[in-house]
C-alpha cells in the first residue's frame, strides 16, 4: 500500500514533468509567434530556460522554496528542544533520516515539508504552531509533514510547485511585453490572415497558468488524506491529530506565506472561503479531513 | 545441454540462498539495533531521574511518594541484567506509567511549573518515554517480520541450517495497547 503510493508518486512527477515540460514549450512557441513572428525561437529560449530553471530547482528546492516562505534554519536542538525532539520521533518511527528544520515567525499555526527525497527533506513549521499546540498535538502534525516525506510526496509537489512558478513567471514577463513591445509590433506588419495565430496565442498564455494551478491541486487534496492516515499510523494517536487540525482551522491566515508554495502546507494558509466548487480548493475542507479521522 | 540446465539450476539457487541468507541477517540486525536505540534512551532516562531529584528538592511536598516509587523503580532497572529485554521492558514501563503519573500531578504546582530546569527537564524526560515507545514499536515489527522469514517456507530450511533464533516481543503497557485500527479503505487512494 504505501510502496504502491511510492512508485505511484515517482511515476506521477515523471509524468508531471513531462506535461508541464509540453506546456512550457508551447507557451513559448506561442510567445515568440506573438512578439516575433517565429515560433522557434520562442519554443528554443523556453526550452533552455526550463531546463537551467529545473536543475536549479532540483538542486537548490529546499532553500528556495524556504526563502519564498521566509524560514529561518535552525540547526541545534537548543534552539527548539520540543519540535527537534518530535521531529526525530518521527524520523524514528517512518525510518527515514532526520530532515533538516526550519522555523517561520508567523503566528498563524501551520506547517509543510519539502525536498526532493528523504534523504535531502525538510519540514518547515510556524511559530504560531509551536505556541498554540501542545506536544501531543504537534506530534500529529509533524507525523503528517514526516508521511509527506516517507511517501515522496515533497518531491512531486516541490516539482510541481516550481514548475507552475516558472510558468507564472513566463506568463508575467508575456504580459509585460504585450502591452509594451507587443503593440509596436502590430504597425510593422500588414494585418494578413493571422488571426488565427494571434487568438491561440492569447489563449494559451491565459490557459497555461489556469492549468498549473488546476494540476497543483489535484496533485495536493488526496495526499492530505493519505498524509493524514500515515500521521496516525505512525503516532497511533488521531486524537492529537483531531485537536490539532481543529486548532489551525480557528486561526487567522498567514501574513506571508509564498502564494505558489500553498498547497505544500498542511492546511491552506491563506484560508480560502470554500465556496468556489472543490475544484478550486488546494486543501480539502478541515471538517471533512476530521470525519476521516474520528472514523479509525 | 542438460549440463548447462543444471548449471543454471544450481546458480539459481546458490543465489536464493545467499539472498534468504543475507534477509534474515539483515532482519536480525534490525531487530538488535532496536533494542540498542532503547537501551540507550533507557540509560538517558537513568542520568535524567538524579537531576529530576535535585531540581525538586526545593519543593519539600513535591509528591515525595511517588518521587520515592520513581527512584526506587529506576534503581531496580539498573540492577536487572542487561541481556533481559522482558524483565528490563517490564520495569521500564512500570516507571514509564510512575514518571507520568509524576508529570500529570505537577500541574498542581504552579511554582514549579514556572521553573525553567523543572520544564526543559520534563522535556527530556517527555522525549525519552516517546523515543521508548517509538523505538519499542520498531523492535516489534522487526521481531514480527523475523518470525515469518523463520517460518515461512523456503526461507525455513535457510534459518534451520543457520539456527536462527525467533525473538520475543516486547510487552506494551496496558494503556497504549489500544492502539487505533488504521483504516486506509476511507482515503481512496488517487489513481
Amino acid at each position: 500500500m504505501l510502496y504502491d503510493q511510492i512508485a505511484s508518486n515517482k511515476r506521477r512527477t515523471g509524468y508531471v514533468m513531462f506535461g508541464f515540460g509540453v506546456l512550457v514549450l508551447a507557451l513559448g512557441a506561442a510567445l515568440g509567434y506573438l512578439f516575433w513572428n517565429n515560433w522557434l525561437s520562442g519554443t528554443i529560449i523556453a526550452a533552455v530556460v526550463a531546463v537551467v530553471y529545473m536543475l536549479i530547482m532540483i538542486s537548490q528546492s529546499t532553500n528556495v522554496v524556504m526563502s519564498m516562505n521566509h524560514a529561518r534554519e535552525i540547526t541545534d536542538v537548543s534552539q527548539a528542544p520540543q519540535l527537534w525532539h518530535l521531529i526525530e520521533d518521527m524520523a524514528l518511527v517512518a525510518q527515514v533520516p532526520m530532515p533538516r528544520v526550519f522555523i517561520i515567525d508567523d503566528e498563524s499555526p501551520n506547517a509543510f515539508a519539502t525536498g526532493n527525497n528523504p534523504q535531502h527533506a525538510a519540514v518547515a513549521v510556524t511559530s504560531g504552531i509551536m505556541s498554540r499546540l501542545n506536544r501531543e498535538e504537534l506530534e500529529g502534525v509533524i507525523g503528517h509533514e514526516m508521511s509527506h516525506v516517507r511517501n515522496y510526496d515533497i518531491r512531486l509537489q516541490t516539482i510541481a510547485l516550481a514548475l507552475s512558478a516558472a510558468i507564472g513567471l513566463l506568463v508575467n514577463f508575456a504580459s509585460n511585453w504585450f502591452w509594451w513591445g507587443g503593440s509596436r509590433r502590430r504597425d510593422d506588419r500588414d494585418s494578413g490572415g493571422n488571426v488565427i495565430g494571434i487568438v491561440i496565442s492569447i489563449f494559451l498564455v491565459i490557459l497555461a497558468p489556469l492549468a498549473a494551478s488546476i494540476a497543483q491541486m489535484a496533485l495536493s487534496r488526496n495526499r492530505e488524506y493519505l498524509a493524514d492516515a500515515s500521521s496516525v499510523e505512525l503516532t497511533r494517536n488521531p486524537q492529537g491529530l483531531i485537536s490539532a487540525l481543529q486548532k489551525i482551522d480557528d486561526s487567522a491566515p498567514m501574513k506571508e506565506a509564498d502564494p505558489n508554495s500553498a498547497a505544500l502546507y498542511i492546511s491552506d494558509p491563506f484560508k480560502h472561503k470554500q465556496k468556489f466548487a472543490d475544484l478550486f480548493a488546494t486543501h480539502p475542507p478541515i471538517a471533512d479531513r476530521i470525519a476521516r479521522l474520528e472514523k479509525m | 545441454m542438460v549440463a548447462i540446465i543444471l548449471i543454471i539450476v544450481l546458480v539459481l539457487l546458490a543465489v536464493w540462498y545467499i539472498s534468504s541468507y543475507n534477509g534474515l541477517i539483515r532482519t536480525r540486525t534490525n531487530v538488535q539495533e532496536s533494542w540498542s536505540q532503547i537501551d540507550v534512551q533507557m540509560k538517558r532516562r537513568n542520568d535524567l531521574i538524579p537531576n529530576l531529584v535535585s531540581t525538586t528538592k526545593g519543593y519539600a511536598n513535591y509528591e515525595q511518594s511517588t518521587m520515592k516509587k520513581v527512584v526506587e523503580l529506576r534503581n531496580q532497572l539498573t540492577a536487572v541484567p542487561a541481556d533481559d529485554h522482558q524483565q528490563t521492558m517490564e520495569v521500564s514501563n512500570q516507571l514509564s506509567t510512575t514518571l507520568r503519573s509524576l508529570f500529570a500531578l505537577s500541574e498542581n504546582y504552579p511554582d514549579l511549573k514556572a521553573n525553567t530546569q523543572f520544564t526543559q527537564l520534563m522535556e527530556e524526560l517527555s522525549n525519552t518515554e516517546n523515543k521508548i515507545a517509538y523505538s519499542r514499536q520498531l523492535y516489534n515489527s522487526s521481531v514480527a517480520s523475523l518470525t515469518v522469514k523463520i517460518q515461512s517456507f523456503p526461507s525455513n530450511i535457510v534459518a534451520k541450517i543457520h539456527h536462527f533464533q525467533e525473538s520475543d516481543y516486547l510487552q506494551v503497557p496496558e494503556e497504549e495497547k489500544v492502539a487505533p485500527k488504521v483504516n486506509f479503505d476511507d482515503f481512496g487512494q488517487d489513481k
